[in-house]
């Protein structure tokens, strides 16, 4: 399935920057998104906050928390999406929890976001195994299911999550939860290697990473890097954030940039 | 161990009951899942395995438990004979035990050195950090703050039998955050470190382990029922916080269709207030902590946050297999309030001898609404899934009683 996704890594390597929809709330949202698109990350992810997010650690939690001081919800984001889409046609991408889009319903939930144009869904709780019944609905709107590799995944996984994947492949560079590491200590040049043994969708390395050195690092190693809890940590500051968001993504872009594709 | 076959309740596809079930885990998860489900398949059968862990269940948890009559209890209501499941004489107060020790031997097996869980009522975690102790693991527990705060006797146990007792702080401060708290860890940590389940929820192979390991209740009371009074329960009572006791009270009665199997679930101030924590009663179909099973939530698919006095049974899921029996019809579960289990534990406590922990109140409860609708020559069985001396002190505060304890 080529999507408008595949393209945001081909000249380049991609900067995706990842923000909670709703952080600190709805104006300021749809302001951060648009500094991003044009400061310039090819993608956004937007986390639809969830109540028990058990794949993001404290500063992302913390902010689903300030999502949920605002009152964002699934049909909230809906919303903070078609305001973002009358100012950017950035590619979005949303990342949220399984029982949101279970609950909205997987046909309707597909059929917002291809009405949106949000080109894919990153669904941490919703391993290979279980994606078999959110995928039909899908596909059937040419939306992107995105899956994650982490470094425990066994060869004969990373084979079949490949085969499966649209979009790209987001790599988990560390165990554990979202949330800035001082260093990223994991060679992940082997289970890339493995990974382009089995597809040519573009891998996308993300957690920890929060440095424009570490961007470079892990440019060098995929086609992209995904900057989350660091991006959080900016809004979180509540002060110039959209000054200091624009910096920060220049500076990620140039070290990015320093990274021949 | 029992192996109770039952068509309509053989899962439909690996760790599925019905549609509710499955693996809805982080992918950084999941190899380490798979492991657990090839060694738990593997030893579920091995001989040697099966001998370790029985005699563990007879010489140092103090297996089988007594089938007790309740002969004043059964007179006072005036209906049917009841009989008590006592796993509140295990070693470590409640049926916690039974499953932590065949997940630890599990974890031994497959060369784990540390163990780690989530605790309610404390008493999960208390049970995890005594064998820790006995086979010489480490050993960190994750317990709500909320928890922390009205369980405090249980966490000096744990500390005492040198377990690690982390408060989690991040949302409602109970046993859902605990959870949350002790995947992330085992997110982070996996292979040198069991995660011990202490509910028969979350991911697959858990819900089946937790049942499997927890059937050894009803497997003697079966038994002990056909040798005592000569025939079957007409109703198998217990509480359902995520469902252990009760799905392993019900296991091997569920092929018995004149067995009723009736779960209690915590009702806290009462259905009709959001102080509640009756997720069948109140639930519906949604996905959280690895499996689909009934949740409390809110319209969006928000996990609520959820009351009951009891620790133990403050928890807005239920077990997948327990959704299943509902969704059948082949087991019913109840509401109990705060007030009546409060009333329940007292009763028991004056009529039997018998100080219950407050989650086993809750069918004791629902016992006596039930047996004086029975015929003096029908019989239940409520399981008595742990002690209450950890809920003493809470009581006499809900009483409002100040206890002197210095
Ligand atoms: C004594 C006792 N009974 C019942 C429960 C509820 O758990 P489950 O529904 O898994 O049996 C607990 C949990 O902490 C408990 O300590």
């Amino acid at each position: 399935m080529k999507t408008k996704l595949t393209q945001a890594f081909r000249n380049h390597k991609a900067l995706i920057s990842f923000v909670v929809a709703g952080d600190p709330d709805f104006k300021q949202t749809v302001d951060h998104v648009v500094a991003l698109a044009e400061a310039g990350c090819d993608i956004v992810e937007l986390g639809i906050p969830f109540s028990d997010p058990v794949a993001d650690g404290p500063e992302i939690q913390a902010a689903d928390l300030r999502a949920f001081d605002s009152k964002t919800t699934p049909e909230r984001v809906f919303e903070m999406v078609a305001a973002i889409r009358e100012q950017t046609d950035i590619s979005l991408v949303f990342l949220t929890y399984a029982n949101l889009v279970y609950q909205y319903g997987y046909v309707a939930f597909a059929k917002r976001c291809a009405a949106l144009r949000v080109s894919g869904l990153i669904i941490p709780d919703l391993p290979l195994e279980e994606q078999g019944e959110l995928r039909p609905a899908l596909v059937a709107q040419n939306v992107a299911l995105i899956p994650l590799i982490a470094p425990t995944t066994t060869p004969d996984r990373i084979a079949a999550i490949a085969k499966a994947a649209t979009g790209f492949i987001y790599v988990v560079s560390s165990m554990g939860v979202t949330g800035m590491r001082q260093s990223l200590t994991t060679d992940l040049t082997p289970l890339i290697t493995a990974i382009r043994a089995e597809t040519d969708t573009p891998i996308a390395i993300g957690f920890g990473i929060h440095t424009p050195e570490q961007a470079q690092k892990m440019a060098e190693q995929a086609d992209g890097v995904i900057v989350g809890s660091a991006m959080v940590h900016e809004i979180a500051s509540q002060q110039d954030v959209v000054a200091k968001l624009t910096t920060y993504t220049h500076e990620l872009r140039q070290a990015v940039d320093s990274v021949a594709n | 161990m029992s192996t109770t076959t039952n068509p309509e309740m053989t899962m439909t596809k690996a760790g599925r009951y019905g549609d509710f079930g499955g693996q809805y885990v982080p992918e950084t998860l999941m190899p380490e899942l798979i492991r657990l489900d090839n060694a738990f398949q593997h030893y579920q059968h091995d001989a040697d395995f099966q001998a370790e862990l029985t005699d563990l269940l007879n010489n140092y948890a103090n297996r089988p438990s007594l089938l007790s009559y309740a002969k004043r209890m059964s007179a006072d209501l005036g209906g049917a004979q009841i009989y008590f499941k006592r796993e509140d004489l295990n070693h470590t107060g409640a049926h916690k035990i039974n499953n932590v020790l065949g997940q630890a031997l599990l974890a031994k097996r497959m060369g784990k050195t540390r163990l780690i869980a989530e605790t309610g009522a404390g008493q999960h975690g208390v049970a995890t950090a005594t064998i820790a102790a006995l086979f010489g693991m480490d050993c960190e527990i994750y317990m709500g703050k909320m928890d922390t705060d009205r369980q405090a006797l249980n966490v000096y146990r744990m500390e005492l039998l040198g377990a690690k007792v982390h408060p989690v702080t991040t949302g409602s401060m109970v046993l859902k955050d605990a959870i949350n708290a002790a995947l992330q860890a085992w997110t982070q940590r996996c292979d040198d470190t069991a995660y011990i389940m202490g509910s028969a929820t979350g991911p697959h192979p858990f819900p089946t382990m937790v049942r499997t390991f927890q059937s050894v209740i009803s497997e003697e009371a079966r038994k002990q029922s056909l040798e005592l009074i000569g025939h079957l329960p007409d109703a198998v009572v217990a509480c359902v916080g995520g469902g252990s006791n009760a799905i392993g009270s019900f296991a091997n009665f569920i092929d018995d269709p004149d067995v009723q199997l009736i779960g209690c679930e915590a009702a806290g101030k009462g259905v009709t207030t959001p102080l509640t924590a009756a997720t069948i009663e109140c639930g519906r179909t949604g996905i959280f902590h690895g499996m689909k099973s009934i949740f409390l939530q809110d319209a969006d698919g928000q996990i609520s946050p959820v009351y009951s006095i009891s620790a133990g049974l403050d928890y807005p899921g239920v077990g997948p297999e327990h959704a299943r029996l509902a969704e059948t019809g082949r087991a019913q579960y109840v509401g109990v309030t705060d007030d009546e289990a409060v009333d329940a534990f007292e009763y028991l406590a004056k009529t039997e001898g018998i100080i219950c922990a407050i989650e086993s109140a809750h069918a004791v409860a629902y016992v006596q609404k039930l047996a004086p609708t029975m015929r003096p020559d029908q019989t239940i069985i409520c399981t008595l899934s742990g002690r209450g001396d950890k809920d003493v002190a809470a009581i006499a505060k809900y009483r409002g009683v100040t206890l002197n304890e210095d």
